[in-house]
């Protein structure tokens, strides 16, 4: 059933900090490596080497500019799927194949029963469904399901593939639903918001905004007395011994 | 939206197929139909051909047109799964009121009443498919449903006049109602259009990205210097210059020539009366692709937000 | 139900692959560690190694990509030989055997003549040890590594002042820095390392300043953005150096323990001792010893010395302490903050508060680590103390023609705060430091070289006067390059960028062959791409090509191939052994030395050859000493990986310095472990060598450090290494310049060398700013954090990030001239124009455009289709800028001969016409055989796993 599950306690989701985001792609391609051979493998790219190459992808990095001109700040801004607690991509789905699991909030697409209908794309705010073409099914982030159960990696590789590359570790994983965990307490202290939440969707996923700028405040220095009053040559007269 | 050809087709053709089978069982509810067999079958034909092109075409948007009947089986949830339940369901009391009307010989009332459920129903299942989506204001708002089920009758109304001339039946009351549901449609359509350009959707490229307390919200470089699936889909923007046009010609030709010409034709001769309703079927049937067409270039849908709109 | 609804058949465990083995990323220079995740004999997945130093198992984009690399359609297949004009890229497939006699052919023939006729240069691999080696062997000083173009002058600043350098030389303490400020970065070399930094410096709460015209990556998360104008950096670094003084807050003691600031230089104008450092008979500078109140040896410990004063040496002259000059200098109003402001538009009081917070921070907030170490004098400290400052810079200071100065002034202001490796400081990754300058000498002076005969040295060396330089007697260049000559003095990497024009104009000599390796100098590393195209397929009066044969190595189908004689294929970096030695660019970070290896991965399915061992078979057949044993049988029959294991450069020192000594127990030094690759394979292919916690810090006077790094080869003693506030080679040359010594500049270099060779740094327009009336537009270039160079465009993945560029114009800017976003622009400069489409921007300087690096292609390279966005609507600056001035001299750094590329200026005009950029070139052909590219890539299909 395309129902939402009656939500579990555990929700699985990304905390993504936007504060030192470099906008380096590697998470988005990373993603895109794993992925290819993965669950969902592959990610199709249509015209790969030619004039009008696109192809699948879970993880894009947007750029933007906010406030003006030379005050404002300009923010990288890397965007998935949301893994929502109540998104209409999983309840307009016609056959079921959108779902979302109860057992840790993933919302995934089954690729053998999707009709390529494309509806649930429609549904989703945030563009997070990509259509492959070339299989005619939906496809979309899946969290790395087949990464975090994932009992030949080591434990410490068990995360998506997109927290584990980010070089500034921008990224963070884990259980949104324990307010106790890593990352709902640094949602807590750096103000995780969520995206777009007039749609009422209620992302897991939350973004940690561009913390305030540091040292603003500090006066000019003084000329130093010595260098002022006496001149250099006094002021360099100290004993100094190697 | 990208205004694919085949869920256009669809929604209009289902529509209108629809519209026309409620004009028939409501015909026969109020006793209008005589046994008029020839008319009788090009009319179901006529409806439950469109009714099934339209279900065809859009199965020929589907990336596995052979898993299609999975369709059918999320209707506690999903507005397109209800719409295939309906569709199929319709079916049957609508054959059953063809049976009865053109082989029995006796209108069942009772299917002719379950046609006109199941065609409403339906109809209103394929508006709310579009008009159940948050992330697209053109489409989640009041108007959808009314919209669609105004055209579906008109387009139908417009059929049924053809029909009856065809087959040499005059049918004023028809005349009469396309006039009324074309005007009801023309005002619709101008109060959704005033409702589109007249507001903003609630999200913006701050809600978007959150990042509205820092100031105003411009892309700098999108995430892929090419195009994607979600930009073919969800990005197609028509000018505004050109919406503009073609919403007059929505007006002018899929209204206001239509009911014009259909009181013409219900005054002329047989000939002058298959013409005119004929030419009134093409232009309120261009018209109104024209309109469903608008309806899909004229939405904007959230993800736009992410690729430099600044509402959507 | 479940037959209605299946359920998902996932593979929650899914094998991620049947073997897995290590090697080295070379998606970039980075040169990060991987492991390579193989399936059925494809590779299915590439992951960063957690163990490894580089990237703790971070990947980039690049790096991530690697799969679309490895099997780009842009892969040569087999040597080609031209068979049409040059430029059209009409080739024959032959054999090696047949390409490898020809290749012989040429270079025996100008070995047995003259050498010299050889110019041998390759690009950014890291194979410079071999390479170099190879050349002396040959006997042509015409080598060179891409140094020249890159950064040279950034390098050379750092090598002559504090022994090491930012680029892969040194890194801010990211541990502990407090206040970190980087100056003209967008990605460089040490890709990943800066990202896992600047990601750790911000949590910690530590304040991330960037100076930089544009506000995008780096400078997207930086505290505070610093928009200077381009080419001006000097003049606000030696503001705050002003600011600093002023207020008394520099770090004396600092300078007095561990810089040449006490060193007296003696004031005799007009003679030629004036500006030297006074020495004594064994050539040991002096210092005023406070103490004794008399003149003392600089160099003792016991000397209490002064650093400002006026003194009298023991012959009568004046002399005066380094650091009283720098304190003149630079107190002087001429670098007040609002001087300053006028020339880089920072304003004044943002200059002021910026010297106001270093100064809280290095004197304030200092950094105490609780770990004893002993200097050089053997003095024992009970805890390091350090100033957490920490500076970083790149292309952004060195694409200038004032970059060697600039960068002079960073070390200047990071000595004075007492910031060089120290905790929360610049730290040296060993083998830096070295003594400043490296003690190493160019070899090739003329009448030195003759046929047959290997060179005496290494082709590459540091120059301290003009005695070093590699000139005729009346002063013509020894090189083809010209470097070391008194165009480019101090060229310690050689100049890439001016080989093919003086070959061209056989200017200082004609040559034979130009054997060039992965540079793309036909394209995006050649400066004024149309002419340098016209240059390498000029020909003269007699119908022969004007530089008679090209020889070139790439893996791929670039810009360049096109323009080879003979092309050797190489192969990818997963199917070869690769060294990244000690003895070129290592990969060691601060915390110790390391090293690392490539193994072959897969096997070509192809006919190519690594290059290296293609290059140590050319050496074979010639015969070059080294390479073969007596009986002129191959000396490596085993290729690379034979001569990594066996090869020693001293004896004990090799490519490798991990697992040496017959029992594999020797690190940095010992003799030859032929099981040395198996050790390094089974510890991830690289090795790295931690100091002691005692050795990490004061590397330039840490008795413990300085005893390490002389027992594995890096210095040659355990003497200090002195930071060098006053530069006195400069002033060598200087002196020369002003008629003394024997050797000196000819008559129209004269008042240049005299001018730029100050030995305190200095700040001046960057030359293409000087005569730029009608072209009020700095033009800039960005490296894009998901490309590399050219390479990028043949990867399927990375091409949808950046398919085409857009020129960046700020919007004041645009409003200015009426341009609107999307529109097209001309982009002019003295050289010509180009068309590009336009992206408007607010976080960039108001008179600085900008676009990325290398995106924009010829029609036809790499395996694209002829209208490939690329080539479409991407473009390249490069078409713009000058290799030389409107009046002839190089357009170059010239103190190092350093490519000056952001010095460009241009203006902007709209541009009607179609959309698309221009110029465009003929499309190239594709080498002869080349596969149809795929028009649909499902390449993970094949590892598709369910449950
Ligand atoms: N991803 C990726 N990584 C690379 C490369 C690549 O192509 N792609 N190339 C490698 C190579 S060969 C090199 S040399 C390094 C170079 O690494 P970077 O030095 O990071 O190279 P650029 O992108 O040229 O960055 C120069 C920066 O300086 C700024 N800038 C320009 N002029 C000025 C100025 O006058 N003052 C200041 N303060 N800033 C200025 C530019 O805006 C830009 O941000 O990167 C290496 N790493
Ligand atoms: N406008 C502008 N121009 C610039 C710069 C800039 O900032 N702005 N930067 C300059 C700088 S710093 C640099 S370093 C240069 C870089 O410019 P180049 O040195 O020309 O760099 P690449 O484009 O990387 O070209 C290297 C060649 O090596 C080939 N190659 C890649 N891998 C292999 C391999 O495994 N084996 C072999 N044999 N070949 C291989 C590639 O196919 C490519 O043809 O560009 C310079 N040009
Ligand atoms: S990898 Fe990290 S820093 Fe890079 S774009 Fe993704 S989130 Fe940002
Ligand atoms: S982000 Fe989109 S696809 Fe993901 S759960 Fe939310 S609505 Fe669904
Ligand atoms: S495209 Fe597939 S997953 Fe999406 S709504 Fe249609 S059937 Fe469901
Ligand atoms: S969680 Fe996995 S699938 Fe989702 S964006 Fe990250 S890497 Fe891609
Ligand atoms: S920075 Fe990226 S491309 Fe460069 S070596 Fe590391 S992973 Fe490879
Ligand atoms: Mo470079």
């Amino acid at each position: 059933m395309t129902d939402l599950p009656t939500t579990g306690a555990k929700k699985l989701g990304l905390v993504i900090d936007l504060d030192i985001c470099v906008g380096c792609h590697a998470c988005a391609v990373n993603c895109k490596e794993w992925n290819d051979g993965g669950h969902s493998a592959p990610l199709t790219d249509l015209d790969p080497y030619g004039k009008d190459v696109s192809g699948v992808w879970f993880n894009r990095v947007h750029s933007f500019e906010a406030g003006d001109h030379e005050c404002g700040r300009t923010v990288h801004f890397p965007r998935s799927c949301l893994h929502c607690e109540t998104p209409d991509c999983v309840t307009v789905c016609p056959t079921g194949a959108s779902y979302k699991r109860e057992e840790d909030g993933i919302v995934l697409v089954n690729p053998d029963t999707c009709i390529g209908c494309k509806l649930c794309s429609w549904a989703c705010p945030y563009g997070a469904r990509e259509f492959d073409e070339a299989d005619g099914v939906m496809k979309k982030c899946t969290l790395c399901i087949d990464r975090i159960y994932n009992e030949t990696l080591d434990e410490i590789d068990r995360v998506p593939a997109c927290v584990s590359t980010c070089p500034v570790s921008a990224r963070h994983f884990g259980d949104l639903g324990d307010p106790e965990s890593k990352v709902s307490k640094l949602v807590a202290e750096r103000g995780g918001y969520d995206l777009m939440p007039e749609m009422g969707y209620k992302p897991v996923n939350r973004y940690l905004p561009p913390r305030t700028p540091k040292r603003q405040g500090a006066a000019a220095l003084k000329p130093s007395e010595q260098v002022e009053a006496k001149g250099f040559l006094a002021w360099l007269d100290r004993m100094l011994s190697r | 939206m990208h205004p694919a050809i085949s869920i256009i087709f669809f929604t209009t053709a289902s529509g209108a197929g629809y519209g026309l089978l409620v004009l028939l069982a409501w015909g026969a509810l109020v006793g209008h139909l005589g046994s008029q067999t020839g008319f009788g079958i090009a009319s179901f034909v006529v409806a439950i051909g469109l009714v099934g092109a339209g279900l065809l075409s859009s199965l020929g948007h589907l990336g596995h047109p052979e898993r299609a009947w999975r369709a059918l089986t999320q209707w506690r949830s999903s507005w397109l799964s209800r719409e295939g339940v309906m569709a199929i369901l319709t079916f049957l009391p609508a054959l059953a009121f063809a049976w009865s009307w053109v082989v029995a010989g006796e209108v069942s009332k009772l299917a002719a009443a379950l046609t006109i459920v199941g065609a409403l129903v339906t109809t209103v299942c394929t508006a709310m498919i579009y008009a159940s989506l948050k992330p697209i204001r053109a489409w989640r708002n009041p108007w959808t449903v009314p919209v669609y089920l105004t055209l579906g009758f008109y387009t139908g109304a417009l059929l049924a006049a053809l029909l009856l001339h065809v087959y040499g039946l005059r049918g004023p009351f028809v005349t009469f109602l396309i006039a009324v549901v074309g005007l009801v449609a023309t005002a619709l359509k101008i109060g959704y259009w005033m409702f589109l350009d007249g507001g903003r959707s609630a999200s913006t490229a701050e809600t978007a990205t959150g990042l509205g307390s820092i100031g105003k919200v411009k892309m700098l470089d999108p995430p892929h210097t090419e195009s994607n699936y979600l930009l073919k889909e969800m990005g197609y923007r028509v000018a505004r210059k050109h919406a503009r046009k073609l919403r007059l010609f929505v007006l002018l030709v899929g209204f206001g020539l239509p009911i014009l010409l259909s009181f013409l034709a219900v005054q002329g001769s047989d000939a002058v009366a298959i013409a005119g309703s004929l030419l009134a079927v093409a232009s309120g049937g261009l018209g109104v692709v024209v309109e469903r067409w608008l309806f899909f270039a004229e939405a904007r849908h959230t993800v736009t937000l992410y690729y430099g709109s600044s509402t959507a | 139900m479940s037959l209605l609804n299946p359920p998902d058949r996932i593979d929650f465990s899914a094998p991620t692959a049947d073997e897995v083995k290590t090697t080295t990323c070379y998606m970039c220079a980075c040169r990060c560690g991987i492991k390579v995740h193989l399936k059925g004999g494809d590779v299915r997945w590439i992951e960063g190694n957690k163990d490894h130093p580089v990237n703790k198992g971070v990947l980039c984009a690049k790096g991530s990509a690697g799969i679309m690399q490895h099997n780009s359609p842009a892969r040569l297949k087999k040597p080609l030989l031209r068979t049409g004009e040059r430029g059209t890229g009409e080739f024959r497939e032959i054999e090696w055997d047949e390409a490898l006699k020809i290749a012989t052919g040429w270079l025996g023939d100008i070995r047995k003549t003259d050498p010299r006729k050889l110019a041998f240069f390759t690009g950014r691999d890291q194979s410079q040890a071999l390479t170099g080696w190879w050349a002396s062997a040959f006997g042509t000083p015409n080598y060179a590594a891409h140094g020249g173009f890159c950064s040279v002058n950034m390098a050379a600043a750092g090598l002559y002042s504090i022994g090491g350098s930012f680029w892969e030389f040194g890194e801010p303490d990211w541990e502990h820095t407090r206040y970190f400020i980087m100056f003209g970065v967008a990605e460089d070399h040490a890709s990943n390392p800066i990202k896992i930094g600047l990601g750790k410096l911000k949590g910690r709460g530590a304040k991330f300043v960037s100076v930089n015209p544009v506000r995008t990556g780096y400078s997207a998360i930086a505290d505070e953005w610093i928009g200077v104008r381009p080419g001006t950096d000097g003049m606000l670094v030696l503001a705050l150096v002003h600011e600093l003084l002023k207020a008394d807050k520099i770090d004396a003691e600092y300078l007095v323990r561990y810089t040449n600031a006490p060193w007296l230089v003696i004031k005799a104008p007009g003679t030629a001792s004036d500006g030297l450092f006074a020495r004594d008979d064994k050539g040991r500078p002096l210092c005023w010893d406070k103490k004794s109140n008399e003149i003392g040896d600089a160099l003792s410990v016991d000397v209490v010395p002064a650093i400002a004063g006026t003194y009298k040496l023991a012959d009568g002259r004046e002399a005066v302490p380094a650091f009283q000059l720098v304190a003149e200098r630079y107190l002087d109003p001429a670098y007040a903050p609002d001087k300053a402001e006028a020339v880089t538009g920072v304003p004044a009081d943002t200059i002021r508060r910026l010297a106001a917070e270093m100064a809280e921070v290095a004197f304030s907030e200092t950094v105490t680590l609780d770990v004893p170490w002993t200097d050089w004098a053997g003095r024992r400290h009970e805890k390091m103390i350090g100033r957490p400052i920490a500076m970083h810079a790149m292309r952004g200071i060195s694409a200038h023609a004032n970059g060697f100065h600039t960068c002079r002034a960073l070390h200047l202001l990071q000595t004075l705060l007492g910031t060089i490796d120290v905790p929360g400081g610049f730290r040296f990754k060993p083998p830096f430091p070295k003594p400043a300058p490296p003690a190493v000498k160019p070899a090739g002076k003329p009448g030195t070289l003759g046929p047959g005969q290997p060179m005496k040295g290494p082709p590459l060396g540091f120059t301290t006067g003009p005695e070093d330089l590699l000139v005729e007697a009346d002063g013509t260049a020894g090189r083809i390059d010209k470097a070391y000559s008194w165009e480019a003095p101090v060229a310690a990497h050689g100049l890439m960028h001016l080989v093919i024009r003086n070959a061209w104009a056989g200017d200082p000599y004609t040559i034979d062959t130009l054997f060039m390796y992965m540079a793309n100098m036909s394209w995006n590393s050649a400066m004024n791409v149309p002419e340098t195209m016209a240059m390498l397929t000029d020909k003269d009066a007699s119908g022969a090509y004007k530089i008679p044969h090209i020889i070139y190595s790439d893996a791929y189908a670039s810009e360049m191939v096109s323009y080879a004689d003979l092309v050797l294929p190489d192969t990818t970096y997963l199917e070869r052994w690769d060294c990244i030695s000690l003895l070129d660019r290592p990969i060691s970070d601060a915390d110790g030395p390391a090293d690392a290896i490539r193994q072959p991965i897969v096997k070509p399915n192809r006919d190519v050859r690594p290059f290296q061992d293609v290059v140590l078979e050319l050496g074979a057949r010639l015969g070059l000493p080294g390479m073969v044993n007596e009986d002129g049988s191959p000396k490596y029959p085993g290729g690379y990986s034979d001569y990594l294991v066996r090869h020693e450069r001293a004896p004990g020192i090799g490519p490798l310095a991990g697992w040496r000594g017959a029992d594999g127990t020797g690190q940095g030094a010992g003799a030859v472990n032929p099981n040395q690759l198996e050790r390094y394979i089974e510890n991830g292919c690289f090795w790295h060598h931690e100091l002691t916690p005692d050795q990490r810090y004061f590397k330039h006077a840490n008795a413990g450090y300085l005893a390490f790094a002389k027992s594995v080869g890096f210095v040659g003693s355990t003497d200090p290494i002195i930071l060098q506030l006053y530069v006195e080679p400069l002033q060598k040359f200087r002196l020369a310049a002003q008629g003394h010594g024997p050797i000196q500049p000819p008559d129209r270099l004269r008042a240049r060398v005299e001018k730029f060779f100050d030995p305190l740094p200095i700040w001046y327009p960057p030359f293409e700013h000087l005569d730029a009336e009608g072209y009020p537009v700095s033009a800039l270039t960005q490296r894009p954090m998901a490309m590399y160079h050219s390479w990028g465009s043949q990867n399927a993945w990375l091409r949808q990030i950046h398919g085409a560029n857009r020129l960046y114009v700020g919007r004041r800017l645009a409003e200015r001239d009426g341009i609107a976003d999307d529109d097209w622009v001309w982009i002019e400069s003295r050289l010509g124009k180009v068309k590009a489409q336009v992206r408007l921007m607010d976080g960039v300087n108001a008179d600085t455009v900008w676009t990325w690096n290398a995106i924009g292609k010829r029609s036809g390279a790499w395996g694209l289709a002829a209208d490939a966005p690329e080539s479409e609507r991407g473009f390249l600056l490069n078409h713009l800028i000058g290799d030389v001035l409107a009046d002839g001299s190089p357009n170059a750094d010239p103190v190092t001969g350093q490519a000056a590329w952001y010095d460009l200026r241009v203006k902007i005009s709209k541009a009607d016409g179609p959309p698309k950029s221009e110029p465009h070139f003929p499309t190239l052909k594709r080498p002869p055989q080349s596969p149809e590219p795929a028009g649909v890539l499902r390449h993970g299909a094949r590892f598709k796993g369910r449950a």
